[in-house]
């Protein structure tokens, strides 16, 4: 699709260049490797070598796998190693997924049916127990509904706008801009949780001695707090579900990029001269846009909605390091994280993963249509 | 209906040394279809986008009749244009795609689909009014651009280069069918082509481009008479007119054997001149004089057949700078073509040559 037009294969990159990025990553890991070692204390550097050695351990063991493989084929009669070859090559994968994806699938529906320990079949009493009795679990499928809506309408819609607007400035300054907006996609959901609590922060913090008032560490609360106003207490106040909206910033925050790369490779990939024929036909810049290119790039939006959707829908861990599950802003995938660890059920929070699992099978079968029907047209 | 006027019109790309159109100046009439031609890079895209407000105008002025457009934005200058891939909503039916421009206007629906519906007629597009561009042909997808700029009775029509992406015998068909629709609909039409052919059979008036300048803007049989310079005479025409390096000798221009006369006035005291005389303007002489040609292919096109061959002593001009030697070139009758490898002898008719400054490339004489 137009995703592959985000590299532009023309744009000459000088000798300079290329080393100052490489320095730039030699300088980063560096840097990263004295963080890791000094943060971690005693124990950083082993972790770091551990880390390298599952690395290269990883890629080499696969490597060796496959050249053993290939070789054991090899020494079979020609016609058996064609017939074999495809299965020996895809079988790996195959294997992979049975036992990483589709076995732990069946032991989780099937543990939906037991009860804490999974000692004891007990029917469908785990999903009566949470569609009935459970105190928070309707609050969780209400917060998972909000963020199933706002998350991708927001996230398609920013998108399309930073891809709109970065797309009218010249090369490089685009080129930094969508560097930047793109930065926090990298940054894992825990990591952003711990930049955006310093943000949304409400309670630590030491007393001035003068005014005997908290020192507002929070950002926001900071910025509200110059214009006199009261703290905020922006992850614990449930009333107008305040602590899942600013939540479902900080997951916007972290889509935004993913979006905007893909949806701004689908506008470049729009004909200029459909554009210049809607202007000379009369349209003004925003009847153009909505006229005209939002309607050629719709199968890149149906596919960064449907993704950013299905991210939505499973997120967990970004409540839960928020610490947020305790103020009633838990969605089905931070509901299943404390029933598992907090209450030790492993029968609910089976059922609570197989209420999300079937939640997402319909969004994924019609993203899997959409894509066979794309691939069918090119 | 209006006319157009170029004054002085000027378009300089920052960065580039020289301006890609240099203070054009031409009067396009009322009705009239006016076809730009030149080679690539000419500029004759440019001046029709600088009509169109897609470019902007960096000097002179540009009027759709009385009115100063030069500024103006492209929906404020009631022009339609054809586009050279036809530019057509991928996402719009063809009768949405015609109607485009009456929705933004704000025309009523009935009256929008009493537009589209005659100028589908016109343009045999009926049966095909629902369908998306994707499912249309080549022919019927230009058919469609045409429609588009018809619907709406602009003051102008702009076509940039509109077949040059049809196939050879289509390219011919349609040619024919714009020209007459446009004598039809009485519109002021820009076309810009740089198939001289195309600009011969359609232009009420053709303008040729170099460069950025204009090198010469006649009706196509004038400027096939009277090349105003060696560009235009060896652009205008296919085959090309052959263009010669001759010296100037007693009583006229010396042709290998023969001299052609030219009068002493229009040759203005110079030794050399470029001699051009088309390929169909020279006769097989019986009695051995003339241009002493060796024939080297024999091209038979069953009423004309076209000799190729190297004439003693006389070279071809390189016109297009590519370094390249070009053969003397001479139509003559079908039936009785000479052999390959044969000498003939060839005069040019008379009153049919066109003799040019050596230095300047301009005209001599009328």
């Amino acid at each position: 699709m137009a995703a592959d037009a985000v590299v532009d294969p023309d744009a000459p990159e000088s000798g300079v260049w290329k080393w100052v990025k490489i320095g730039f990553f030699v300088v980063v890991a560096v840097g990263l490797i004295a963080i890791g070692t000094s943060t971690a204390g005693a124990n950083g550097g082993l972790k770091l070598a551990n880390a390298l050695i599952a690395i290269v351990g990883g890629v080499l063991g696969a490597m060796v796998l496959f050249w053993l493989l290939n070789k054991l084929v090899e020494m079979l009669p020609p016609k058996w190693e064609e017939r074999l070859k495809p299965y020996v090559f895809i079988g790996p994968a195959i294997a992979a997924i049975a036992v990483f994806l589709v076995f732990p699938a069946v032991q989780t529906v099937q543990g939906s049916f037991y009860n804490a320990d999974l000692s004891k079949p007990v029917g469908f009493q785990n999903y009566v127990y949470l569609f009935t009795k459970d105190p928070d679990f309707k609050s969780t499928l209400v917060n998972t509904l909000l963020w199933t809506l706002i998350v991708p309408t927001v996230t398609v819609i920013l998108g399309l706008l930073v891809a709109t607007l970065t797309d009218k400035l010249n090369p490089v300054s685009e080129k930094y801009a969508k560097m930047f907006i793109f930065l926090p996609m990298a940054i894992s959901l825990v990591g952003s949780a711990g930049i955006w609590k310093l943000v949304y922060d409400s309670s630590s913090g030491n007393i001035d001695p003068q005014t005997g008032e908290l020192n507002r560490i929070g950002l926001l609360n900071a910025i509200i707090g110059f214009f006199g106003k009261d703290q905020v207490g922006w992850l614990q106040t449930v009333d107008m579900k305040l602590n899942t909206l600013c939540i479902i910033i900080v997951f916007v925050w972290t889509q935004v990029g993913y979006a905007m790369v893909l949806l701004s490779a689908a506008i470049k990939g729009v004909p200029e001269d459909t554009i210049e024929a809607g202007r000379i036909d009369g349209a003004g810049e925003r009847r153009i846009f909505f006229s005209i290119v939002v309607p050629q790039i719709m199968p890149t939006v149906v596919t960064v909605f449907v993704t950013v959707l299905i991210g939505a829908m499973k997120v967990g861990d970004l409540v839960f390091a928020f610490g947020a599950d305790a103020y009633n802003a838990n969605v089905i995938g931070s509901k299943f994280i404390t029933t598992l660890w907090t209450d030790s059920d492993l029968g609910k929070s089976s059922a609570i993963v197989v209420v999300l699992l079937i939640a997402v099978i319909p969004i994924l079968i019609y993203q899997v249509r959409t894509f066979r029907r794309e691939e069918a047209m090119r | 209906m209006a006319t157009v006027t170029f004054k002085d019109a000027t378009r300089h790309y920052p960065g580039n040394p020289k301006p890609t159109i240099d203070k054009l100046n031409i009067d396009i009439n009322d009705g009239e279809l006016m076809v730009f031609v030149g080679p690539s890079g000419c500029g004759k895209s440019t001046s029709l986008r600088m009509l169109a407000g897609l470019e902007e105008v960096n000097g002179g002025q540009i009027f759709i009749g009385d009115r100063d457009v030069t500024n103006l934005s492209p929906k404020d200058r009631d022009v339609a244009m054809v586009f050279q891939n036809y530019a057509l909503y991928p996402h719009m039916s063809v009768a949405d795609n015609m109607g485009f421009a009456l929705k933004i206007a704000g025309v009523a629906k009935d009256e929008i689909k009493k537009r589209v519906d005659e100028a589908a007629k016109i343009l045999d597009l009926a049966p095909y009014l629902e369908r998306k561009p994707k499912a249309l042909s080549g022919g019927q997808r230009q058919r469609v651009a045409m429609g588009r700029a018809i619907v709406r009775s602009p003051q102008v029509f702009l076509m940039d280069e509109p077949l040059s992406n049809l196939d050879a015998k289509l390219r011919v068909q349609t040619r024919t069918q714009i020209a007459s629709l446009q004598r039809r609909l009485g519109v002021t039409t820009l076309y810009v082509t740089h198939d001289q052919t195309e600009a011969m059979t359609m232009g009420d008036r053709v303008a040729v481009l170099k460069d950025g300048y204009l090198m010469q803007c006649d009706a196509p049989r004038y400027m096939y008479d009277h090349p105003n310079n060696v560009f235009v005479a060896g652009f205008i025409g296919s085959p090309a007119m052959n263009l010669l390096d001759l010296p100037v000798v007693d009583g006229g221009v010396k042709l290998g054997g023969y001299v052609v006369p030219v009068s002493r006035e229009d040759l203005g005291g110079a030794t050399h001149v470029t001699y051009g005389i088309r390929p169909e303007d020279m006769d097989l002489s019986t009695d051995g004089t003339g241009l002493e040609l060796v024939v080297d292919v024999v091209e038979e096109l069953g009423a004309d057949a076209y000799i190729y061959g190297t004439a003693a002593g006389v070279n071809q001009i390189d016109t297009d700078g590519d370094g390249g030697s070009k053969p003397f070139l001479a139509r003559v009758d079908g039936r009785r073509p000479p052999k390959r490898g044969e000498t003939v002898h060839l005069k040019p008719k008379p009153n049919h040559s066109h003799v040019f400054n050596a230095d300047s490339g301009q005209r001599l004489g009328k």
